[in-house]
């Protein structure tokens, strides 16, 4: 599951010391921000000359899923003191999420629920930090060939068919995928965000328990 | 850009970014989910996951190429069907990424 971030880190750290970032610079990106597509984007826009407004704009967007995220985690979040709840805060990403949705679901997780989020979290945060630090001083002598980022849709995938419960959930995924394929030359990284909203819309459209009502 | 350039706007980031992650977390005791809210966001991880998978598959460099010499989304299919019948991760990664390594011999 971990190994989808081993190339993932390497490249936000190779990344950010090609674009003329300094090491400490390109180190504490890693964990200042925390995101690695976003981090992809910023740094790429750096490369181009754009303005720091432009570039805080694409954060916003390339991130807002986490929003839906953190909506989604209330329940896990409850019963935690609120430093507990900043730590995990900072520490969210899409594997935190998918694996804790995937074990818990929307209820309440027992009072130990975040225990399990952490597990995912934080090994997760120091591998970024660790392959972040040998990207930035190994610099551009990687070995693209292995393709190991494919490991990353790959663990995604294998989260996808167990989230897939109901037809509505086939529609969702379905509608999700294809308009994020159509969108996909949308600036800011919008077309996630559309294909998600639309996704989540196609998949509430045809459940029948929401036209009950 | 210079360096207190650079430091604004990666502060900036990460600001937003925790923001983000923090809006409604912050709030939780304040925040029970409505029925409605709880029947739409049951189709976040169908939606989002699929939206961030299937471009990595379908438009390996940019380009919509659903042809046969797309390796990524011949190993993607394959995968995808041991992670519907396995459920497992580990099977789906290893897998998958033999499955990649093998098109792309073959292929390339």
């Amino acid at each position: 599951m971990m190994l989808g971030v081993l190339p993932f880190g390497l490249i936000a750290g190779v990344s950010a010391a090609s674009v003329g970032l300094p090491v400490l610079e390109a180190i504490l990106m890693s964990a200042i921000v925390f995101a690695g597509a976003s981090q992809l984007v910023g740094l790429q826009l750096m490369a181009t000359g754009s303005s720091v407004l432009v570039i805080l704009t694409a954060t916003f967007f390339v991130n807002l899923r986490m929003m839906m995220y953190s909506l989604s985690l209330v329940a896990l979040f409850k019963y935690v003191t609120i430093p507990m709840r900043v730590l995990m805060a900072y520490l969210m990403t899409d594997q935190a999420y998918a694996y804790s949705i995937n074990r818990f679901g929307l209820a309440d997780a027992s009072p130990n629920g975040h225990w399990y989020y952490l597990g995912i979290a934080v090994p997760l945060w120091i591998l970024w930090m660790a392959t972040t630090v040998i990207g930035v001083l190994l610099g551009a002598q990687l070995p693209e060939a292995w393709s190991l980022d494919f490991a990353i849709p790959l663990t995604f995938m294998a989260l996808l068919f167990p989230a897939i419960k109901t037809k509505p959930m086939v529609i969702a995924a379905i509608v999700g995928g294809t308009v994020a394929v159509l969108a996909h030359g949308l600036p800011y990284n919008l077309g996630l965000i559309c294909a998600a909203l639309l996704g989540i819309l196609a998949g509430v459209l045809s459940d029948p328990e929401s036209r009950a009502s | 850009m210079s360096r207190t350039e650079i430091w604004i706007t990666l502060l900036g980031m990460g600001l937003i970014t925790f923001a983000i992650r923090a809006s409604f977390l912050l709030f939780s005791e304040h925040f029970t989910l409505s029925r409605r809210l709880e029947r739409a966001l049951k189709y976040v991880p169908a939606a989002v996951l699929a939206a961030i998978i299937t471009p990595t598959l379908v438009l390996p460099e940019g380009q919509i190429d659903l042809s046969i010499t797309n390796v990524r989304l011949l190993a993607g299919i394959i995968a995808a069907i041991v992670a519907w019948r396995s459920r497992s991760i580990l099977l789906t990664i290893v897998v998958g990424m033999a499955a990649l390594w093998i098109t792309q011999w073959l292929v390339g």
